[in-house]
């Protein structure tokens, strides 16, 4: 079975990878359909995570990350799936890679030292909420405020659909400080415990369940103006930013996804029998096989591509739009195609790729719909 | 403390069904395999670490762990990610593994040792590839040290080591002057296994080989790793062990599920006939 990893990798890369390989086999592999199934893992794994030296890739070694760039959270957060077979603790594990970027980028210096080294040892959660039940592609239009009253911000409003949320010890929060538009928007931190914060629901998911996603409510929170991420009514470009990114990790979850279920294809395909012969034994479903590589094997060299450009310091939001819809298509399809190889085994709970099927449907909406990546795409084209 | 670790790749044994013997059963074919450490040396070198390191804090080295392995270029990847893991330097001996037998290996080990000094020679009590479990004792005998094979705790006190090691029906302690070789068992990387003088007795290590950060891996680009031919270590380089042949197992037969116990001890009884 052919599977590459990208030209640019090194043999730091690949010892990387057989790092993550041996933590997520051994620490999430055996547990993945339980928690899955009770719909949460324990928090135990975040300490143990970054113990295993997974949480701090790919962030600068001063404020207590592992260092590596894009590259090699991509390598990792590949293995991490593709090893530890559960999309939904990938998800929820990650859920700091969207929640801190904002803080080292555009935070204070007592914001980086009081935020940041918890959440990288595995002490504490963060999850990012920008999403709002009255919408999330329209993040200009957000309606959730934050009034200035001395040296708190008062905040009213609610936030959807938000991983890892209901057991965040800080929420990177888009507020609306000033008037209508992308120029009233600003960051802030809110911690667990603010009174006037609570998480209002646990949601039940189609996919994901391993990650817990809840709604979080803000009533006459009084947040302090310290945790103010930049200038007031600048959040909107840190939003964006860190939206590109993103674009890509769950491109790159995209593609391990694929490869997971494409792996099990052929297996199962090898030791089913009908018609007196293993099922690989039918042309059709080798051509299926066929496809399903073929189709992984581009999305995975466009993701690579683009990678390689932001590594490279490029702004290319366009190229990540891209490479997010062909790897999300690509991921449906490819699930789809293994359920229908492994037939009625393909519908039961039993078999991963029923859950990877579901886990899937997530990512043409998650980050930014597939609709939204085109409006990018149309805008960076000129048109 | 200065340790060596001599350190062995081979076929990941997870893949097992990916090693092939070619029609005329000569030898192993290798290429397409995917290639591990060998874990009772991961365990080794991870009993080398935890001798040369106070536990509480790892970065502060307490003595020099050498690794050392024998292969071509791309064995190096070997001792890198036992680099990257912690030992402070490697050793390369060029040669390929259809070359090597375990008295070969053990008469350049002896050799490297002469020149190298080690305290202790720290390994895997044998290879999961060709399971000869020689290179140890041999090793011991040439030099004429004492040894502890099979180590399942390891600790250190001033000019020895006290070695358990687990026997039939309990557990054998021995006390062993250094320099000498110990080999190790999987028990050795359970979180009280090994304590150096400078661990604290109340400190437990988290169970099995630690995990090498990312910063430890890119740092290991840096540490000194030298290449030595084989020729340098060993003059005679005639081997002593001749494969004849090599036959893949017989394919696991297909199970069968049986309606009750009553059948199950008929079927043990008349057709596996181990009742
Ligand atoms: C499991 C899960 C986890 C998530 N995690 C987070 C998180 O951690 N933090 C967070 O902030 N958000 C999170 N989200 C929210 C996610 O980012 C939003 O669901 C997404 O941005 C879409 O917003 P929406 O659901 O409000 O859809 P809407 O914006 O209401 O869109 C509805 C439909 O209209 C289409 N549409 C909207 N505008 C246009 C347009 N201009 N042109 C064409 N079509 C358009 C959309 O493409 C979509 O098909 C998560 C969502 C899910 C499902």
């Amino acid at each position: 079975m052919m599977s590459f990893t990208p030209l640019y990798e090194t043999a730091e890369h690949a010892q990387l990878r057989a790092q993550v390989r041996r933590f997520a086999s051994a620490e999430i592999a055996p547990h993945a359909t339980a928690w899955e199934e009770a719909n949460e893992f324990p928090r135990e794994l975040y300490a143990k995570a970054a113990a295993g030296g997974m949480a701090g890739i790919g962030y600068p070694e001063e404020i207590g990350g592992a260092g590596g760039d894009l590259s090699f959270v991509i390598a990792a957060g590949e293995e991490l799936v593709l090893a530890g077979r559960s999309v939904g603790v990938a998800a929820g594990l990650g859920s700091h890679r969207i929640a801190l970027p904002p803080i080292i980028t555009f935070g204070t210096p007592e914001q980086k030292r009081r935020f940041l080294p918890p959440v990288l040892s595995g002490d504490k959660i963060a999850a990012l909420a920008i999403t709002e039940p009255g919408g999330g592609s329209d993040v200009a239009s957000l309606q959730t405020r934050a009034v200035r009253d001395g040296d708190v911000f008062v905040v009213n409003g609610s936030k959807t659909f938000i991983t890892s949320g209901c057991r965040a010890d800080f929420v990177t929060t888009a507020v609306r400080t000033g008037g209508p538009g992308r120029g009233g928007v600003s960051l802030l931190i809110i911690e667990r415990g603010t009174p006037g914060f609570t998480v209002s629901k646990k949601l039940a998911k189609m996919g994901w369940w391993a990650s817990d996603t809840a709604e979080l409510a803000f009533e006459d929170c009084r947040v302090p103006a310290a945790n103010l991420i930049g200038e007031e009514n600048s959040g909107f470009v840190p939003i964006m930013v860190n939206f590109a990114v993103e674009r890509l990790l769950l491109a790159g979850n995209c593609v391990a996804i694929a490869e997971l279920a494409y792996r099990e294809s052929v297996t199962y395909a090898q030791e089913r029998r009908a018609f007196g012969k293993p099922i690989m034994g039918f042309q059709v479903l080798r051509h299926k096989l066929a496809d399903m590589v073929t189709r992984l094997a581009a999305a995975r060299a466009l993701t690579s591509e683009v990678v390689q450009r932001v590594v490279r310091g490029e702004q290319v939001p366009g190229l990540a739009a891209m490479a997010k819809n062909t790897a999300t298509d690509m991921c449906s399809f490819v699930c789809d195609q293994a359920v229908q190889i492994h037939g009625g085994n393909g519908y039961m709970r039993e078999y991963l790729v029923e859950r990877l099927y579901r886990d899937a449907r997530l990512y043409p909406i998650g980050g930014g719909t597939r609709e939204i990546m085109n409006e990018i795409i149309s805008k960076t084209e000129g048109y | 403390m200065k340790i060596l670790v001599p350190l062995k790749r081979v076929a990941d044994p997870d893949n097992a069904n990916k090693v092939k013997i070619p029609a005329a059963g000569d030898k192993i074919e290798t290429t397409g395999l995917e290639w591990k450490p060998n874990p009772f040396d991961e365990y080794a070198l991870e009993a080398a670490l935890r001798l040369t390191e106070n536990g509480q804090t790892p970065k502060v080295r307490a003595g020099e762990v050498v690794v050392v392995t024998f292969g071509p270029k791309e064995t190096e990847q070997t001792l890198r990610a036992a680099l990257a893991t912690g030992a402070d330097r490697a050793i390369r001996i060029d040669t390929t593994d259809d070359k090597l037998d375990g008295d070969l290996v053990a008469r350049a080990l002896a050799a490297l040792i002469e020149k190298e000094k080690p305290d202790v020679v720290v390994m895997g009590k044998q290879a999961v590839d060709g399971d000869s479990n020689q290179v140890g004792q041999i090793l011991a005998e040439l030099l004429d040290w004492p040894m502890a094979t099979f180590a399942a705790t390891i600790k250190e006190e001033a000019g020895a080591l006290v070695v358990s090691r687990e026997v039939d029906g309990g557990v054998a302690t021995m006390r062993v002057k250094l320099p000498a070789i110990v080999t190790v068992d999987l028990r050795i990387v359970a979180p009280t296994s090994v304590y150096s003088t400078k661990t604290a007795a109340t400190f437990k290590y988290n169970d099995g080989v630690r995990f090498a950060a990312l910063p430890a891996i890119m740092a290991a680009k840096k540490k000194l790793l030298v290449e030595i031919k084989l020729a340098d270590l060993a003059a005679d380089q005639a081997l002593k062990v001749e494969y004849k042949a090599f036959q893949a197992p017989p394919a696991r037969k297909a199970g069968i599920k049986v309606k009750d116990v009553t059948e199950l001890v008929t079927r043990l009884k008349n057709e596996a006939k181990v009742l």
